[in-house]
């Protein structure tokens, strides 16, 4: 670690990581990211790991269509002599009332409107996509061919060992303790192995984001909400394609590893809490057996928790503080974060380094929750 | 018996070698290696392999055994089928 650094990056999760990317290949390479365990240990590495196209959101649906084109060549793109093992095998979105199934004509309306290539299916073309679907009580679904999912660990480190390549640095197990301001800008911060001075600040440390920014003044309305999740043991391919839920709010999917990944929303108050519970784990087969039971025989080896970001409106915040110009928050991805950061880290380091880009910035802004101008997502899990 | 054939991870077949890559290129604990290689995350859930990686980092860093840092242990201990889980659920109505 350096006396100081021109942007200083906390987090290094895909957000931190990929906008150290994206800056550095701007030629902003004078770069520290921070991050208190190692990389992706936080949101990232627990996330579901879904990339999808297919949301009732104008802007979610352009920033998960225009990353999706991204992580289709992520280890080219960055370099990387791994496997970022994207996985483009569908989404089934199945719709259980009336009202969900009419939502759904909107949100294709909002997907064709951008070239998203997704459809409405009826039950037996559900069937035939996800063989072993149980459809009773479904009303119908919606198709996606080029959603799908990645490995979010190896999509960090890509982005990570592209942007060290190009001269950032990393300090893992490095905590940020506080921000420094002086004259209404940034001027760097504190961590647990030092001062850093910084010319830019960026905040990518998801839940724990409005506590930083309120360091220096900022209102940012996002809460922590927690989220479990489980995996099974591989087995042979038995379905390509995710099956989600937003009624019954769940989501199931086979990795290419052959295991299942598998989550159901929770009904529980805003908490920091990272603990997996026997409750959860019980609830979650339950619901999922139900859909797939094919799935019953599936031993499950591992679950575990994680945090959503949740904004109000279900859409990212990306803000730069008013009394301290140059600190930066990315945050309230409300659990769609993995697969928006590409695009949402190509649109600030546009934003930082002066170039056009085709979305607008203050789109984003915190300011919105003032001014009523919502970005409303009605289809989240 | 070579490196290369030495499996460490008996579960996701991964090799001493890999695992001796993955320190060389600068992975300092084993949560690091796990979320690279998958060492750890297969049916046994790390209770081979976690020791055998403690050990090589142990050497390479030169700590003591007991200072390398252990990745959290999650539920559940031995693999259970989801149609029992999910009849548990039915039967017992838990919230």
């Amino acid at each position: 670690m350096k006396k100081g650094y021109e942007v200083v990056i906390i987090g290094g999760g895909i957000m931190g990581c990929a906008a150290a990317f994206e800056l550095a290949k701007r030629g902003v390479v004078d770069i520290l990211i921070i991050e208190k365990g190692c990389l992706s240990s936080g949101a990232t590495g627990r996330c579901g790991a879904g990339i999808r196209q297919q949301w009732g959101a104008e802007l979610n649906a352009r920033l998960a269509m225009e990353s999706t084109h991204i992580f289709e060549h992520l280890e080219e793109y960055t370099g990387y002599s791994g496997d970022c093992g994207l996985y483009q095998g569908g989404y089934l979105l199945v719709a259980y009332t009336e009202k969900e199934w009419a939502q759904f004509q909107k949100n294709l309306e909002v997907q064709h409107r951008l070239g998203i290539d997704s459809r409405a299916v009826d039950l037996q073309e559900a069937q035939e996509i996800v063989p072993h679907l149980n459809t009773n009580g479904m009303y119908g679904a919606t198709y996606c061919g080029k959603d799908g999912h990645a490995n979010p660990f190896h999509c960090t480190l890509a982005y990570a060992l592209g942007a060290q390549k190009m001269g950032a640095e990393i300090a893992a197990y490095t905590t940020a303790t506080s921000l420094r301001a002086s004259g209404g800008r940034i001027t760097g911060v504190e961590t647990d192995q030092g001062f850093v001075e910084a010319g830019i600040v960026l905040n990518c440390t998801n839940t724990k984001a409005p506590e930083l920014a309120a360091l220096v003044g900022e209102d940012i309305p996002v809460y922590a909400e927690r989220h479990q999740a489980l995996v099974t043991e591989p087995v042979a391919p038995l379905m390509d394609c995710m099956v989600m839920s937003f009624q019954r709010s769940f989501y199931v999917q086979q990795t290419p590893h052959g295991s299942f990944v598998m989550g159901i929303g929770p009904q529980e108050e805003p908490s920091h809490n990272s603990h997996s519970t026997w409750q959860y784990l019980e609830k979650n087969c339950a619901v999922i057996c139900e859909t797939l039971p094919v799935l019953r025989q599936l031993r499950v080896v591992r679950q575990w928790a994680g945090q959503y970001d949740l904004s109000p409106d279900r859409n990212p915040i990306i803000d730069e503080a008013k009394n301290a110009r140059g600190f930066y928050s990315l945050c309230g991805f409300s659990g769609h974060g993995f697969m928006v950061a590409p695009r949402v880290a190509i649109l600030l380091a546009n934003h930082l380094t002066g170039r056009e880009d085709s979305l607008d910035i203050r789109r984003f802004s915190a300011e919105r929750y003032k001014t009523g101008k919502l970005l409303l997502e009605p289809s989240v899990v | 018996m070579s490196e290369t054939s030495t499996m460490l991870c008996r579960c996701e077949d991964i090799t001493l070698e890999q695992i001796q890559d993955c320190i060389a290129a600068g992975f300092r604990t084993i949560d690091e290696i796990k979320r690279v290689t998958r060492a750890g995350m297969g049916p046994c859930q790390g209770r081979t392999c976690r020791l055998l990686i403690a050990q090589e980092l142990s050497g390479h860093y030169g700590i003591p055994m007991e200072e390398v840092l252990m990745p959290t242990f999650r539920p559940p201990v031995k693999p259970i089928p989801m149609g029992v889980l999910a009849d548990a659920y039915q039967e017992g109505g838990h919230e």
